[in-house]
């Protein structure tokens, strides 16, 4: 479904991804780790397709079709859909006339008619529930006052609703405690299809006991050094990065947006 | 041998009728003089008393300097330049769609007009089969059988004379401003609203089905008075672009409610705006005023400005009954090279009167935007509330927004609350919405709508919906 050769990726001047390279099939979940400034959600972001990463060289397709030449709102009406690490407020916009709009977008691009308001509720309301969040979600402002916790579900609902074939979960767990997490991995897990794909970036092993992934990458210094089955995650656990030639700085805390 | 009375009069006369004659054939000469009123006034057969008021305005008009304080920039107005009359055949109508600005067209069809509609708001000569005059005769019928009077003022100069002698420059005088007097002057037509006493009335009463196609605008004059316990919901303008042979339009309106009276002024703005350069565009200074005159009584304004090159106005309210309320709700857009400067005054004089104001803001392009607010509490308001939101959005790094908050309190017992926000709408927003599939034109459209939501839920509903797509067609382009 997806596939990376050889992307790199700068922005203002910096090289960022040198060189990587991932494969992606139907009904896989694979998750991406590594330390800060590895560029883990840089990938997440040029998938998205934000612009002010330049991408330098390589190709990304995705069933086929070229990703790159796509503009944000094209890939994700193919099918993209990316949990923000830090999700922002759109004063003012309901979550449902927002959602609603989004759907009724896709479903454009596809040539297929657009929900009536009460159909659309339904659905959504069916959605609500799986994430353990509240009715009254949906005539709140687009994560107006929300916690973090509430965000990142928030996220997940929508990704319930939208029904995306690849999903990008761009450290999901960052700021969650143990029953957030709980439920958001819930909601995750419910996605999982034989048709669906999902990517999950994470700088934590911990998300991974409740979302089973089938294959793990360790990203460093923007490329894949290494890839393997679940285990890997539990050798990171123990081991940490440094064994992949991880020089001191990289482990400086670092804004990864 | 002294002339005799007779004879003079007859000269006067033949030379009125003479002048008229002449114009039958033509558009009336560009110039103000007292002779242009006189015409104006014979065209529309005005009893004397009108045509003295009109004469004392432009005495007046001519002593008066014109304002300087505003905060919009435009060239000169040369009023000797414009001309003051048109006879409606005069104006040349399009024969068909075909001949229309193709741009107009668009627009039209962007806003979803249907096309029978189209030809009627482009000035083109209607067909038999749409069949607009029965509209308005059964609309008409309904509404005289509640005694509610619609008519335009021309009209009801002729039908109602007591009334617009005993109303007019009631709440706006012919000496208030420089505009307001050349409008006192030279006003060619607009809305005249009677509702008697108990009456609600039953329906919007909206312009749009006052056909006045020829020469709209250009100096209107519009009336509305609500007598004891009545009700009445005025739709002024249209979201449909205008275009105008006349660059200044300075309008009058006069709104009066008496005791437990309710009047719902709403108005969509959408004049022609000029090009990205600046050029063109119309000049749209209106004055607009509301006497809450009886107890209890009620005038809330609610606009939606996005066209004219230059908005000017400040739709206010006197709040002199007591527990009077006055409200004004707007949404002020210029994009490219528009200028906006609006807001509203609200005096209060009476006890217990409260005042609401919401101002959304919203700039784009070039676009330069100016709230100007006055809050007044007088001495004797005892217990007056004011709530004041006034909030910007700037859309791109070339755009102003600027506030002009006023106020003045007189009484220790009023409360006020005063609230301003400046936004910008973030890349990271825009992004957002488009990693949901919308594109960015839609997402901005989107945030701006959720930013204007509290006005536009005080427009009537079939406005609203029309408001939210006016307002996304007038940013197309500011994204970027």
């Amino acid at each position: 479904m997806l596939e990376i050769k050889d992307l790199h990726v700068k922005v203002e001047d910096k090289e960022i991804l040198k060189g990587l390279n991932l494969r992606i099939n139907r009904g896989e979940v694979h998750s991406i780790m590594g330390p800060n400034g590895s560029g883990k959600s840089t990938l997440a972001q040029v998938l998205a397709g934000r612009e002010t990463y330049e991408i330098t060289e390589g190709e990304i397709m995705f069933e086929g079709k070229n990703l790159i030449d796509m503009s944000p709102n094209e890939r994700a009406c193919e099918g993209i859909f990316m949990a923000f690490q830090y999700p922002v407020e759109i004063p003012g916009v309901s979550n449902t006339y927002f959602l609603r709009e989004a759907v009724n977008a896709v479903r454009k691009y596809r040539g297929l008619e657009p929900f009536k308001h009460v159909e659309f509720v339904k659905m959504v309301k069916s959605k609500i529930k799986l994430l353990e969040m509240d009715d009254d979600l949906l005539q709140r402002s687009i994560n107006e006052g929300f916690s973090g916790g509430e965000k990142k579900r928030n996220e997940i609902f929508q990704m319930a609703v939208l029904e995306p074939k690849l999903c990008i979960l761009d450290e999901t767990d960052s700021g969650l405690d143990i029953d957030a997490l709980k439920v958001v991995s819930k909601g995750v897990n419910s996605m999982r299809s034989p048709e669906r794909a999902l990517l999950v970036i994470t700088h934590y092993q911990r998300l991974l006991n409740y979302i089973v992934t089938d294959y793990v990458h360790v990203l460093v210094d923007g490329q894949i050094v290494k890839s393997g089955g679940k285990e890997l995650a539990l050798e990171l656990e123990d081991k940490g990065y440094s064994s992949w030639g991880q020089s001191e700085e990289h482990n400086v805390t670092a804004a990864n947006t | 041998m002294s002339v005799k009375v007779e004879d003079l009069e007859l000269t006067n006369r033949e030379y009125k009728y003479g002048f008229v004659t002449e114009i039958e054939q033509d558009i009336a000469p560009k110039g103000l003089s007292e002779d242009t009123i006189r015409l104006i006034s014979s065209k529309k057969n005005e009893p004397d008393w009108l045509l003295e008021w009109r004469l004392k305005a432009y005495r007046h008009w001519l002593t008066m300097r014109e304002p300087k304080w505003q905060n919009v920039h435009y060239n000169s107005i040369d009023y000797q330049g414009i001309s003051y009359y048109a006879a409606p055949k005069q104006i040349k109508k399009p024969d068909s769609l075909d001949e229309v600005d193709p741009e107009l067209l668009a627009t039209y069809q962007k806003l979803g007009i249907p096309l029978e509609e189209q030809k009627m708001l482009a000035g083109v000569a209607v067909d038999a089969v749409f069949d607009s005059v029965s509209l308005i005769t059964t609309f008409k019928e309904k509404l005289a059988e509640l005694g509610i009077v619609f008519c335009s003022i021309s009209e009801a100069v002729q039908e109602h004379p007591e009334l617009i002698k005993k109303y007019l420059g009631f709440v706006v005088p012919f000496s208030d401003n420089f505009f307001a007097t050349l409008n006192s002057a030279v006003f060619t037509d607009g809305s005249f609203v009677y509702v008697p006493k108990g009456v609600r009335c039953p329906m919007e009463l909206s312009t749009y089905f006052r056909i006045n196609a020829e020469n709209t605008g250009q100096f209107e004059r519009t009336l509305i008075i609500a007598d004891d316990d009545s009700y009445v919901s005025y739709l002024e303008g249209c979201t449909a672009p205008k275009r105008s042979e006349n660059q200044l339009h300075a309008a009058v309106v006069e709104l009066i409610a008496h005791d437990n009276a309710t009047i719902k002024y709403s108005t969509i703005q959408n004049w022609y705006p000029g090009d990205k350069e600046g050029k063109g565009g119309i000049y749209n200074f209106v004055t607009k005023r509301g006497r809450c005159l009886g107890r209890n009584s009620h005038i809330s304004w609610t606009q939606v400005e996005t066209g004219s090159a230059i908005t000017w106005k400040y739709p206010s309210c006197i709040l002199e009954g007591d527990n009077s309320v006055g409200e004004f709700y707007s949404v002020a857009l210029t994009n490219n090279r528009q200028q906006a400067d609006t807001g509203t005054k609200m005096i209060h004089v009476g006890k217990n009167t409260s005042s609401t104001i919401v101002s959304k803001g919203i700039s784009a392009g070039y676009g330069q935007n100016t709230y100007r607010g006055l809050v007044q509490i007088g001495k004797n308001a005892e217990g007056a509330r004011n709530y004041t939101q006034c909030d910007s959005m700037l859309i791109g790094d070339k755009c102003g927004a600027h506030t002009f908050p006023y106020i003045e309190v007189n009484n220790s017992s009023a409360r006020m609350e005063h609230e301003a926000t400046t936004s910008k709408i973030g890349e990271d927003q825009i992004f957002y919405c488009q990693q949901r599939g919308l594109s960015a034109e839609d997402a901005v459209s989107l945030i701006v709508n959720g930013f204007c939501k509290a006005v536009f839920r005080e427009l009537p509903f079939e406005f609203a919906v029309e408001a939210e797509r006016l307002l996304s067609i007038s940013l197309e382009g500011s994204v970027g």
